[in-house]
């Protein structure tokens, strides 16, 4: 048995996990229409590469962007692109983004796959399937995988994470892939492996999930990985952050202002593994994902397949509908941190691994009014970052926003404990969010003012050496005639006066034509 | 359909303010009535007037600020301040002395700050102090136990006394000086510790009654440790610093100073280690902190114990430290994860 590490803090949360395990995973129908955000990762926007009336076939690329930082988008079944327009997509701000709809036709017509030889892929192709597949990390951040593999790779990885620890409440889509789909995702941890050549692979579960420990222990005899470790962790909320489940397992942390991969670590999520096996080996892109949807306001919690750019509402109808009164409080995500929905008419992206279904009444409003803080600091036992959660709370009221920095708000992941334990009821998390919110627009601000300073400094200067230029010539050009009509002075000084000289000759002609005329 | 924004976490909050007061309370309780079981029902008497007053002022006050009166009413910060506020007075004390000292203690001490939570000093410690140098005669009238005296008053005779329809002169036998008073005054005039404590007032372990009763707190802090209402830093923090400057000085000069368990069961150390230093609003915040803050408060408390112009001084350290809590808590950081 491994010898497991601990993180500071964190909580033990009643899990919910059942209520949505009582089914297995279904297939979720195709809704009438596909709304697909151009942006459903972390990086650069795509460009729709189709247009209005356009039929496009299953898996076939419709937005894409050819920077490093992107991930394009595939169309997840046949049909025709009926608008190009912003709707209102699953985003903490509520607004609306660009989107590709299609109409779908029912037909389902794949575009023709074409499998590469697997065996001669090195790791470099692979990174260009993975790549060409749009994939993200599915765990919720959907960061593009190829470009953390780039990344990943120049670094040099010593060990590889796989992480299905699931640690938020009522999610299961990624035990109930470990459950279903335990030989793909350890063949995409094999893939990985090429890729990457870790020193060791560690597959972090739950201890709360014991069948997909069973299952996925009993894949791991058939597959054969090399130095691969299925590692039971206990239950404690939020273990599965990266950086938490790299504590837990290696004792390791990240240092401050880095990443994983700087310090030879590899996280990627099950669900992001099972991506890869079916880019690599079915030539599949991502175009849909498991999805939970559970909550106490659902008749039929469960987890489905889902085609990606399906709306919410055609979910939760497949679900049996609300279970008490006609609506219900939806979040993207899981009660931690995920995040409100304005509308169920939103589809679901790569990122959504799960749709809670709530009671507005189970949801604590925020009043308006809350106790004030009495520096209690349950908030500072249970803070994963081992922050002072107080006395940010302290500084972010008071806007005080460089005191804040000092106590290292950044590194607040916002998992949402300190709000959960408050006696006091403050929306903790809150406040951090708009601290940090009105730190980086001041910073933008602050960078756009500089830019405009920069260049107010740059014309300024660029004026003076016009003005300075101007009067370099001017004054070589007066030095030029000085010097001109002084040496002219020079050649007439000896004749005397020239206008005296002129006079005088126009005198003398007249003088010789009165002579002739007499 | 969801229109309202709320962020997350969505989940209930697992503690409340109003939780945490009424565990407090709770935890006061077995001390509370060994107190009174000794002392006679004055200390009842005192704890339901200083409640009482303390929520009309706060009440008042919440009105005046234009603040939601109930709701911060019933987080029951009141009644725990006048609480640990009663205790220390001594125990048949007149309404007028509580009126005035809560008077302080919810104006100077909470509100004048903004309340609950930013008030930098424990408000039961203002109003206490304000008292004590106030009104000296009075804070320093206290009663023996009925143990040693063989009479307590009644809820009617103390009644009387705290309305003022009865003469104090009437009781005046059974008023005594408390047992730190009959050590400060002794070692002043030379006479040795062992013979200050052939005095009638001393029991076991410290003085009669004054020891049951400390224990009783001492249960009682237990169980705010046992449900993490507190944290065990200060309180032990601040009995160690106790013990360790008397056991330094009574294994110096036994004659001279009285020994570490006189110390700690005398007067207010086991209250205010487990009640009063650990009030979280004036307490430093920090782990490191809250060990620096209780060794402070118990150091200096032995300080004006021994060399100081009063008996005991734990509401003095308890006001002395909180000046310290802003540096205190900015110098003790924890290590933030990730940095090195």
């Amino acid at each position: 048995m491994r010898d497991l590490h601990h993180f500071h803090g964190g909580m033990r949360l009643p899990g919910h996990k059942n209520e949505s395990l009582v089914r297995d995973l279904q297939q979720a129908s195709l809704p009438a229409q596909l709304l697909l955000p151009l942006k459903q990762h972390i990086g650069e926007y795509n460009k729709p590469l189709v247009d209005i009336g356009d039929r496009v076939r299953k898996g076939q690329v419709i937005a894409a962007n050819p920077a490093l930082i992107c991930a394009p988008v595939h169309a997840p079944t046949s049909g025709t692109i009926s608008a190009i327009a912003k709707f209102p997509v699953a985003h903490p701000s509520g607004q609306a983004d660009t989107c590709i709809v299609i109409d779908v036709d029912g037909e389902d017509e794949a575009a023709t796959a074409v499998l590469p030889d697997l065996q001669q892929l090195d790791a470099q192709q692979m990174v260009e399937l993975i790549s060409r597949a749009g994939i993200v990390g599915l765990g919720g951040a959907a960061f593009p995988t190829s470009a953390k593999l780039a990344r990943g790779n120049m670094n040099g990885i010593d060990t590889l994470i796989i992480n299905g620890v699931e640690c938020e409440p009522y999610i299961t889509c990624d035990d109930i892939l470990m459950r279903t789909s335990a030989a793909e995702v350890l063949r995409g941890t094999g893939y990985l492996q090429r890729i990457l050549q870790p020193r060791s692979t560690l597959i972090g579960i739950e201890d709360n999930k014991p069948e997909a420990i069973r299952a996925m222990t009993a894949a791991l005899a058939q597959a054969g990985l090399a130095q691969t470790e299925i590692v039971a962790i206990p239950t404690i909320y939020p273990s599965g952050g990266e950086k938490q489940l790299i504590q837990i397992l290696t004792g390791k942390e990240v240092p401050h202002g880095q990443l994983a991969f700087d310090i030879g670590l590899f996280c990627q999520n099950v669900g992001t593994c099972v991506a890869i096996t079916r880019a690599l080996e079915q030539d599949q892109p991502l175009i849909s994902r498991v999805v939970t949807v559970s909550g106490d306001n659902i008749r039929q919690p469960g987890n489905w397949e889902v085609a990606l750019g399906t709306p919410i509402r055609h979910l939760l109808e497949l679900a049996g509908g609300y279970l008490h009164g006609t609506t219900a409080h939806l979040v993207m995500g899981g009660p931690m941190m995920g995040f409100s929905l304005a509308s169920d008419q939103v589809p679901i992206v790569k990122a959504s691994n799960n749709i809670l279904v709530m009671r507005e009444q189970t949801i604590p409003h925020s009043p308006g009014f809350h106790d004030e803080c009495i520096r209690c600091s349950k908030c500072t036992e249970v803070c994963p970052a081992s922050l002072l959660p107080q006395q940010l709370y302290w500084h972010a009221r008071a806007r005080a926003y460089d005191r804040t920095q000092e106590f290292h708000l950044f590194d607040c992941i916002e998992c949402g404990c300190c709000s959960a334990v408050c006696p006091s009821g403050i929306p903790l998390v809150q406040y951090y969010r708009a601290a940090k919110s009105e730190i980086r627009a001041a910073q933008q601000a602050q960078v756009k003012s500089d830019r405009a300073r920069l260049r107010f400094e740059f014309r300024e200067r660029r004026l003076q050496l016009k003005k300075q230029q101007e009067e370099e010539r001017r004054r070589l050009k007066r030095a030029a005639l000085q010097q001109k009509t002084a040496k002219a002075g020079e050649d007439t000084a000896s004749v005397a006066d020239p206008v005296q000289a002129a006079l005088e000759r126009v005198k003398a002609r007249k003088q010789a034509l009165q002579e002739e005329s007499s | 359909m969801t229109s309202l924004f709320v962020s997350s976490p969505y989940v209930a909050p697992a503690n409340s303010l109003k939780r945490l007061m009424i565990q407090v309370i709770v935890a006061l309780l077995p001390g509370t009535l060994t107190y009174a079981w000794y002392f006679g029902p004055g200390v009842l008497i005192n704890i339901a007037l200083a409640c009482l007053f303390a929520l009309m002022f706060e009440a008042a006050i919440l009105k005046l600020r234009a603040r939601p009166v109930m709701a911060h009413l019933g987080d029951y910060s009141a009644i725990v301040a006048a609480w640990l506020f009663a205790l220390c007075l001594p125990m048949h004390s007149p309404w007028w002395l509580v009126l005035v000292g809560i008077g302080f203690t919810m104006i100077a001490g909470k509100h004048v700050y903004g309340g609950l939570g930013f008030n930098p000093f424990n408000p039961a410690m203002v109003g206490y102090v304000v008292l004590l140098i106030s009104f000296p005669r009075e804070m320093t009238t206290w009663y023996l136990p009925g143990s040693v005296s063989g009479d307590t008053l009644t809820l009617g005779e103390s009644l009387a006394y705290s309305f003022g329809t009865a003469d104090i002169q009437q009781w005046d036998a059974l008023s005594s000086a408390t047992p730190l008073d009959q050590v400060k005054t002794g070692v002043g005039q030379q006479i040795a510790i062992s013979e200050i404590r052939l005095s009638p007032l001393f029991g076991q372990l410290a003085g009669k009654g004054w020891e049951w009763t400390s224990l009783a707190w001492f249960a009682g802090g237990l169980w705010l440790l046992v449900t993490r209402t507190i944290r065990w830093h200060i309180p032990v923090a601040l009995l160690l610093g106790v013990m360790s400057m008397a056991t330094l000085f009574y294994l110096a000069d036994m004659e001279s100073y009285a020994s570490p368990l006189f110390h700690l069961l005398s007067g207010a150390v086991i209250i205010g280690a487990f009640f009063i230093a650990t009030d979280p609003v004036t307490a430093a915040t920090t782990d490191r902190g809250r060990i620096v803050y209780g060794l402070m408060i118990g150091c200096l408390i032995y300080v004006i114990r021994v060399w100081g112009g009063y008996p005991d001084g734990v509401a003095f350290a308890v006001l002395l430290a909180n000046m310290c809590v802003p540096f205190i808590d900015y110098y003790t950081q924890p290590r933030v994860y990730g940095e090195q």
